[in-house]
């Protein structure tokens, strides 16, 4: 017995040391450094200072609030292009071909975030490919500008974390029996009426696991709303990082980053409720 | 609409299109960052001036190829060391959390799985940021009343190592539990049987059978650290990573160089990738 509390301590120890020294130690400072601000005399002490100044000033509440609408936008439409490309590969193409293009699929998304963003500059912007293209193809006659407007924004949030929705929903669809779109399909029912009562109730767990990663991902991107997105339109996690690294209120940015993890844990919350799932079943 | 059942062509055909059209969208760019590495034009941009090799060799002074950029080669060295570093860290820590959570029983195991699951769902700028503050206060405090002014605690390499480590860690765990949890312990009790001690058994027959799943995952723990970006934004000192470095100079405006490291990237990264694949298929 006391052998195995002695392996147990082996394994425990460094796992006990990483999550209190590093995960749980530096939110409880984020949390208290959020609460101190300093008094008129300059001295820190504790302080709802920083809370009340994201309340009472316009941009920092509506870039928060921006920043949620539109990382629901991007789970939207990253599910509404995810659902069909799974289907495909799960359900219609030839079996002997479905391993290479999950691997295709699956290959971009190796590559660094920054790399694909780069990538995406490159095609859009006043003098990019494809304004070079549509000049060409006598298209239109002036540039237009697509890079750095909400549009290329959300395309690229939605590029970017496309992958984890379409692995989770292929994974669950994987499991759908073929013979029940068969009988329906063989009882009359419409495409419509298969997708609405077959495929999409089947594909719940994947789609709400998905749902929940790529939503935590756009809310927590700093790359792409930076390159891609407009250049008055900010993203709160450009808030948090100007307070930090260019104002240095390091109080003030804490509350931010505290507040961004609240709404995101809210979020993941709910998903979690709404579709009777735990994060452990998730999380694999 | 599905293959077993018989469908018409339009159908067939439509759906051939759009994935096509996704896949054209998810590789065109990458495809267009690689071939305009090599356009003899000092933007990265069309039209098209002829082939050239300047952007990896040239010396200088006009153009300087990336085997002579001094600083890019640095940082590129630079983020090496880090992903070697955590994925080290990562592996050891994360084989322990598997044994701990897979295989062993104490009070509260409940709540620190879940708290080994949270760096899943804390925001990459988050952990950045909370880290930042922990390691500051650390420093304040290490001064104050220890007297010692230690460089570990400001933003520097080892900082950036402890950010990746802090949530790379939790991948590694959740792939070598996945392993753990299929193995067959009768082998365990004939080792038992055969008077091998627990700590001997670990060593010779446990850790051989997960050596796929260490190597794999120290693989994706390398990935991750070598691409990340949002932690280490915050915890990087004076010397920066590759993406840190990128994102600098893609911000300021981009020369063909970028493209020459993204074609470096996008080619290791793929062959690593597919490796990685073959290399798990094979095994299950």
């Amino acid at each position: 017995m006391r052998r195995s509390r002695l392996i147990l301590w082996i394994f425990l120890a460094p796992v006990l040391m990483w999550l209190a020294l590093l995960i749980v130690l530096p939110h409880l400072d984020l949390l208290v450094m959020s609460f101190r601000a300093k008094d008129e005399y300059g001295k820190m002490g504790f302080s709802l200072r920083n809370y009340v100044t994201f309340f009472t000033e316009p941009i920092y509440w509506l870039t928060f609030v921006r920043t949620a609408v539109y990382s629901v936008i991007t789970t939207f439409f990253t599910f509404v292009l995810a659902m069909p490309v799974a289907f495909y590969i799960v359900k219609v193409v030839r079996p002997r071909f479905r391993g290479a293009l999950l691997t295709l699929v699956l290959l971009p998304f190796w590559v660094s975030e920054l790399v694909r963003v780069y990538g995406w500059m490159i095609l859009l912007r006043e003098s990019g490919v494809v304004n070079f293209l549509l000049k060409k193809i006598g298209l239109v006659d002036a540039p237009i500008r697509m890079l750095y407007t909400d549009a290329a924004m959300v395309m690229g949030l939605v590029y970017t974390s496309m992958l984890f929705m379409v692995v989770p929903v292929i994974s669950v669809m994987d499991s759908l029996d073929d013979s029940l779109i068969e009988a329906a399909c063989d009882l009359g029912g419409s495409t419509w009426s298969i997708w609405r009562e077959i495929i999409l109730p089947h594909c719940k767990p994947g789609i709400t696991s998905g749902a929940i990663v790529v939503f935590m991902l756009s809310l927590g991107n700093y790359l792409t709303p930076n390159l891609m997105g407009g250049k008055n339109s900010l993203w709160f996690t450009e808030q948090i990082y100007n307070q930090f690294i260019a104002s240095f209120n390091w109080n003030q940015g804490a509350a931010f980053g505290f507040l961004l993890l609240v709404l995101s844990s809210l979020i993941i919350w709910a998903g979690l409720r709404i579709s009777r799932q735990k994060l452990g079943e998730v999380a694999s | 609409m599905i293959r077993s059942l018989p469908n018409s062509r339009t159908y067939i055909w439509s759906f051939r299109v759009f994935v096509i059209l996704y896949f054209v969208f998810l590789f065109a760019p990458l495809l267009v960052t690689c071939v305009l590495a090599f356009n003899d034009s000092d933007f990265p941009s069309l039209p098209w001036n002829g082939f050239t090799l300047d952007w990896f060799f040239s010396p200088g002074p006009k153009r300087v190829g990336i085997f002579h950029d001094a600083q890019n080669l640095r940082s590129i060295l630079v983020s090496i060391e880090t992903a070697l570093a955590v994925s080290a860290l990562s592996v050891v820590v994360g084989t322990c959390a598997a044994f701990t959570f897979e295989r062993e029983r104490f009070p509260g195991k409940g709540p620190l799985y879940f708290l080994m699951l949270a760096p899943l769902v804390i925001p990459g700028v988050i952990l950045g940021v909370s880290q930042l503050l922990a390691a500051t206060t650390a420093g304040a405090f290490a001064e104050t009343y220890l007297g010692l002014d230690l460089a570990v605690f400001r933003p520097s390499f080892w900082l950036v190592v402890l950010g990746q480590f802090s949530f790379i860690t939790t991948f590694v765990a959740l792939v070598v539990a996945a392993r753990l949890r299929k193995f067959d312990r009768s082998l365990e009790e004939a080792a038992l049987n055969l008077g091998a001690t627990r700590l001997g058994v670990v060593r010779l027959i446990i850790l051989p059978y997960l050596r796929p799943a260490i190597i794999g995952a120290g693989a994706v723990a390398f990935l991750m650290s070598f691409e990340n970006f949002n932690t280490t934004l915050f915890l990087v000192g004076s010397q920066p990573t590759l993406p840190i470095n990128l994102y600098l100079q893609v911000r300021d405006g981009s020369t063909p160089v970028i493209n020459a490291i993204s074609l470096l990237l996008i080619v290791g990264t793929s062959c690593l990738a597919l490796c990685n694949l073959t290399f798990s298929s094979k095994e299950s």
